[in-house]
């Protein structure tokens, strides 16, 4: 196919003329690539630093990730990450999924329009915006009602969410029209089992996507969760950001890695995962 | 997965096959719009109360009275606003624009353009790289941007942070190969917000373009270099219009964050090149003035619901009011 659209003129290409060519668009793929992962690498290999510094390597040595795994706090820090995004993104997941369904595959109903704006509304809001808007609205809560536990912090993460695992849950959504559910309707299927047989099973893969862009987006955030919590309720990334004030040891680049083998370890599972279900 | 079977099973159904008919039969119009209000309505409490209403205390204490210890005092005043764009020289009560607040405004736009732009530059061509690969591959070429973006943020920023400071990667390579005396300088300035903020916000360019590529029909392309057009016009006039929709998104998804980033301009910049993230959290901090911190986080949305709104109007994309 591709040999039968030769452009006119004489034709002194020697590769056979490819539709999907652009010029240097695979150099600068290639240098986006190494670009990306260069500074990864250089920090995962520094935390094998025996030396002190984070600069001038002193040959290999496990030495700061004995340093982290006997910091208390660091895994402290590191369980209540888990706790508030495995919480927050089950909740934003199920939510998302629901108001994919409300709001695809319809005639437009009234309000339609606002009920985009306000779930996308976490996106367009910077997050510095919402984080004190947080802080302020907590802090009248926390007043009034005396609680100051983890709540706070697993309902703002999973606001941030909803949009998060909304998209790709309604993007899976507009492509599926209602062919198959009306199939199963005219077979005698009630709506619950119509979702559950046909729309469920069909809807699984923006679900995980949409879950796992939840999840990580929780586990990323440092702004709001930086506002929101109380005292003692760090996360793993507010930690860190409170470490790179003082003085930064390869202790640091240890507990990075860590963090990037677990998010690395997630994402090639989920990754296995999705292939499969094709 | 058995129920998957129903997709190949689905074919069956006959005179209904339109598929964008409204409803399904035994639904009336109305049973229909409450049953999708039903739907939404769960996602919408949750966002009203740790989303949006928060937005409207905001706004409310912008025009209160800073406390002493932070906090407010439940009196009017316009003074926070007032401050937000103009200074009143402490000895003789002269009146000045707050040059300090303006320069860094002028930088958290400047550099959430640049931004913008740099990861439009790179991550275009990335985005068309995977999706002209071919189909086997190109999960796996995604995969190689997803994990960047699976990482923390903060830890990208620090990975950054590693590699341009004075005794960082570059510098070292730089000193070796000869090609100058002196470490150069990179950490701390505006260049290191910039560089910081295109890396960490790159996947999140490349992600929605690649969405819209992927779909991209390629005999258009064809068409078009049947119609005589060069490689750059099938670019200009075929590909770019029909991702347009991803390029919107891409773009957006960059802006916001770089416009309101905190994270990034604290740990690169130094204490010193502050954007108006810091800003704000300073009001919120040590400067112990919350009504000042509102009307700056008020003043930042603007920003960017203005160029949200100058954005969709100037590309006149009519799915704007979605994203």
């Amino acid at each position: 196919m591709a040999e039968s659209v030769q452009p006119p003129g004489p034709d002194k290409r020697i590769r056979p003329f490819s539709v999907k060519r652009q010029t240097g668009f695979t150099t600068v793929a290639i240098i986006c690539f190494v670009a990306l992962y260069a500074p990864i690498l250089t920090l995962v290999v520094f935390s094998f630093n025996a030396g002190e510094s984070i600069a001038n390597w002193g040959g290999f040595s496990w030495r700061w990730y004995e340093a982290a795994w006997a910091n208390e706090q660091v895994k402290e820090v590191s369980v209540r990450s888990l706790v508030i995004a495995s919480c927050a993104s089950a909740i934003a997941t199920g939510l998302a999924t629901m108001a994919a369904l409300g709001t695809t595959r319809t005639r437009p109903y009234r309000g339609l329009t606002a009920v985009f704006v306000v779930i996308n509304q976490p996106l367009m809001v910077p997050e510095i915006v919402s984080a004190v808007a947080l802080l302020i609205f907590f802090a009248m809560i926390k007043i009034a009602t005396g609680y100051t536990g983890l709540g706070y912090l697993i309902a703002a993460h999973t606001a941030f969410c909803i949009p998060f695992a909304y998209l790709p849950i309604r993007a899976r959504l507009e492509s599926m029209d209602l062919t198959l559910e009306t199939a199963a309707a005219d077979l005698y299927a009630t709506p619950w089992k119509a979702f559950r047989r046909v729309t469920l099973p069909l809807l699984w893969p923006g679900i995980l996507a949409g879950a796992m862009l939840a999840f990580v987006i929780s586990l990323d955030d440092v702004v709001i969760t930086e506002f929101v919590k109380s005292a003692g309720q760090d996360t793993l990334p507010t930690y860190m950001l409170g470490q790179l004030r003082r003085n930064v040891t390869p202790e640091m680049n240890a507990i990075s890695t860590a963090f990037l083998a677990l998010s690395i370890g997630l994402v090639t599972i989920f990754f296995f995962l999705s292939r499969r279900r094709k | 997965m058995a129920e998957a079977d129903a997709q190949t099973t689905g074919h069956t159904s006959t005179g209904r096959a339109d598929g964008r008919a409204a409803a399904l039969p035994n639904l009336t119009r109305r049973d229909e719009v409450r049953r999708k209000w039903l739907l939404v309505a769960p996602a919408l409490v949750v966002l009203a109360l740790a989303a949006s209403g928060p937005l409207l205390i905001v706004l409310v204490y912008s025009f209160l009275t800073p406390g002493n210890y932070g906090g407010v005092v439940w009196e009017f005043s316009g003074e926070a606003w007032f401050k937000v764009v103009f200074h009143r020289d402490i000895f003789d009560d002269t009146l000045g624009f707050a040059d300090a607040h303006l320069s860094i405004f002028w930088r958290s736009v400047k550099l959430s353009f640049l931004t913008t732009v740099l990861a439009f530059i790179f991550g275009f061509p990335t985005a068309y790289f995977i999706a002209t690969r071919p189909e086997k591959y190109r999960g796996l070429w995604l995969f190689l941007i997803t994990i960047p973006f699976w990482t923390n943020l903060l830890i990208r920023t620090f990975a950054i942070m590693e590699v341009i400071r004075a005794d960082g990667v570059i510098n070292q390579i730089l000193l070796g190969l000869g090609v100058i005396e002196q470490p150069i300088q990179m950490l701390a300035t505006d260049f290191a917000i910039l560089l910081g903020m295109t890396y960490v916000y790159l996947p999140l360019m490349v992600l929605p373009l690649y969405a819209s590529m992927e779909k991209l029909d390629f005999r258009l392309v064809e068409a078009a270099y049947d119609l005589y057009a060069t490689r750059f016009q099938a670019l200009k006039r075929v590909i770019i219009p029909t991702v347009k929709p991803g390029i919107i998104a891409g773009s957006i998804l960059v802006f916001v964050p770089s416009l309101g980033a905190y994270v990034t301009p604290r740990v690169l910049g130094g204490g010193k090149h502050l954007m108006l993230g810091n800003l704000i959290e300073l009001q919120f901090g040590q400067g112990r003035n919350w009504p000042l911190g509102a009307a700056l986080s008020i003043t930042l949305l603007l920003i960017v619901m203005v160029a949200l709104l100058t954005y969709i109007r100037t590309t006149g994309n009519s799915e704007g009011g979605h994203g």
